[in-house]
């Protein structure tokens, strides 16, 4: 795997609008999904012929299905305030990363074929026909943007660029020319119910490794339970929780903090994945399919309570769309929140000290937390407004003694994404991956530099892996990254009387 | 997409892991290797070696903490840890070692 030759990003210590760089990333594309990937989610196996036609009808359906959508497009006075809010754009300069240049792909076209003064004078009003340079250009640029909406904070009217991202996907795997990444992965799911297709005896050969390990490094028989009907939660992950590092550590600080509070839980082979990238493509129907398997593992163990783990767009997937794709569920336990996240659990045994919790464990970091996009700006925790922001802070602070906070203008609802969510996760967009993180890299340097901060938590599987990956490049170790809960795993004090 | 060895064209997926699973042996792995810029030394091979047996049990990777286990066991508690499996394969144990292992890729949010 030779490492593909690009500049990283100089850190500087202030904000930079970058100087334009036309088609700077006009190569930078994932390997489109194969005919197999494709039609295992009912999309045609290649570009079909008559895909100007089929693309103009999916944009049709699209516009009379979500209204949301056909406001977005008209809405646009093209102001610019929303330019320079992109962390591709910042990292790499090409004009089309403006969200409003990106958005403009496919609003020239829906002004051509779906308003009056598009179909009459075209070059007026920027309408243009939809060609074949434009389609690769869709599939270009929207694979492009991670669907982390910061640009729609910013946006006066609130125009949701995600879901102009996620309906060019959504047309474009209708008429056959879906992204590898995504479509293999919702395949997966499918078949197999998680991202990695990890099988049921590897999953459990994994959940019997780490309880020999807990047991090995405290002394204690904390359980990894799965399949065990009549449990009173199901807990849903994301699967890389299972396979990687730093993700497993947060995994075991699940077990230890239901283990303590004597919570009978268990996982599911069945929903053995809280990731959700039926959103990330646009497709609800793919969207309600894979949530439809954590309804069916509830229903079948007998479950009071549904709750998710750390993973960003997995709680968003849940917050916001469950009520329609799987809820409600009567079976549920009505004095929780469907669905509830392990932080609230977590934060609310904390208030009630159901938790022994000894910060200093954690003396050797200086803490920062990284707020991912699809929590920040896209759910609430706690059922109050802002409790995704205090929750894991407090939950942090109450494992830790330095906590610091990074430049406000990039966290909360401000926050930047790492660079590799809404399915971008993936080896050939390495240099979007590293050029998209270089925000978030120099808010983590000044308080690098200024605190000595050495752990940036947070509270999603891409946001772990893509630092993982990406840190090295500004020279950073890898091990800096890892989850709110491997805090809470390394203060736990297991066996204390509470 | 393919490799060539000794007059043979084994199929690789655009990123250079083999296509079929049968395709592979120790040839090919160290052509692979080559490739990556990696030497094969014989703690290389364990991780190789344990990627396979575990393949074939479980149709798929081990987890990294299975791995790092199974080679503390097999080289040393000092070796047995994330950090040293990336000083063999720089670019990831998961997906380097299992691409020389002839492996399909690990998929999902690693």
């Amino acid at each position: 795997m030779a490492a593909p030759k690009f500049e990283t990003p100089q850190l500087t210590g202030h904000r930079v609008i970058p100087i334009l760089a036309r088609d700077a990333m006009a190569a930078s594309k994932p390997y489109a999904a194969n005919a197999l990937m494709q039609q295992a989610l009912g999309f045609p196996g290649a570009l079909v012929d008559d895909w100007h036609d089929k693309a103009l009808a999916r944009l049709g359906e699209l516009l009379g299905q979500y209204r949301s959508l056909k406001v977005y497009l008209d809405a646009c006075v093209h102001c610019g305030a929303c330019t320079d809010k992109c962390h591709y754009f910042l990292g790499t300069g090409d004009p089309k990363n403006m969200p409003v240049a990106r958005q403009d792909l496919l609003r020239k076209v829906y002004r051509r074929h779906f308003t009056l003064a598009g179909r009459l004078f075209p070059s007026l009003v920027g309408a243009e026909d939809l060609t074949r340079e434009t389609l690769d250009e869709w599939y270009t640029y929207f694979n492009q943007c991670s669907e982390c909406r910061r640009c729609s904070v910013f946006c006066p009217y609130g125009i949701d660029t995600a879901e102009i991202t996620m309906a060019a996907r959504e047309i474009l795997d209708t008429v056959g020319y879906g992204s590898k990444y995504t479509n293999e992965i919702i395949g997966k799911v499918h078949k197999i119910g998680n991202n990695l297709g990890l099988p049921p005896a590897a999953l459990q050969n994994t959940l019997e490794g780490m309880e020999e390990d807990v047991k090995e490094a405290t002394g204690i028989d904390v359980r990894f339970p799965l399949d065990e009907k009549g449990a009173e939660v199901l807990l849903v992950t994301p699967s890389a929780d299972f396979f990687a590092e730093p993700h497993v550590e947060s995994l075991i600080g699940y077990a230890k903090v239901f283990h303590q509070a004597g919570i009978r839980w268990t996982f599911s082979t069945h929903a053995s994945e809280a990731g959700n990238f039926g959103m990330f493509v646009g497709s609800y129907g793919q969207m309600k399919k894979i949530a439809m398997r954590v309804k069916e593992a509830a229903l079948e163990l007998g479950v009071k309570r549904i709750v998710i783990g750390e993973c960003g767009h997995a709680w968003r997937a849940a917050y916001s769309f469950w009520n329609t794709l799987i809820g409600p569920i009567e079976t549920l336990d009505s004095r929780y929140p469907f669905p509830e996240h392990i932080c609230e659990l977590t934060h609310a045994l904390i208030r009630r000290g159901a938790l022994a919790l000894d910060p200093e464990a954690n003396d050797h970091r200086v803490v920062t937390f990284h707020d991912s996009c699809n929590v920040a700006r896209a759910s609430r925790m706690g059922g109050v407004p802002g409790g995704q922001f205090t929750i894991p802070r407090e939950i942090i602070k109450a494992c830790a003694n330095h906590f610091v906070e990074m430049d406000p203008e990039t966290t909360h609802e401000k926050t930047f994404c790492c660079g590799a969510g809404g399915g971008l996760l993936t080896d050939e967009l390495l240099e979007l991956r590293v050029k998209g993180a270089a925000p978030r890299m120099r808010a983590l340097k000044q308080v690098v530099d200024e605190h000595n901060v050495n752990f940036m938590a947070t509270i999603c599987a891409i946001c772990k892996a893509q630092f993982t990956r990406v840190l090295p490049y500004y020279e950073y170790e890898m091990s800096m990254v890892g989850g709110v809960h491997q805090l809470v795993s390394s203060a736990i004090q297991l066996g204390a009387k509470v | 997409m393919g490799l060539e060895l000794s007059g043979r064209t084994y199929d690789t997926d655009e990123e250079g892991y083999l296509q079929n699973l049968s395709d592979w042996s120790e040839e090919v792995a160290n052509l692979i290797a080559r490739q990556e810029d990696i030497d094969m030394t014989p703690n290389h091979w364990e991780v190789v070696n344990f990627l396979r047996e575990y393949y074939t049990e479980y149709q798929i990777a081990p987890a990294i903490r299975v791995l790092t286990k199974a080679i503390g066991k097999k080289l040393g508690p000092e070796k047995g840890n994330n950090k040293y499996l990336y000083e063999l394969f720089p670019y990831g144990p998961a997906k380097q070692a299992c691409k020389i292992a002839g492996l399909p890729k690990p998929t999902g949010c690693v």
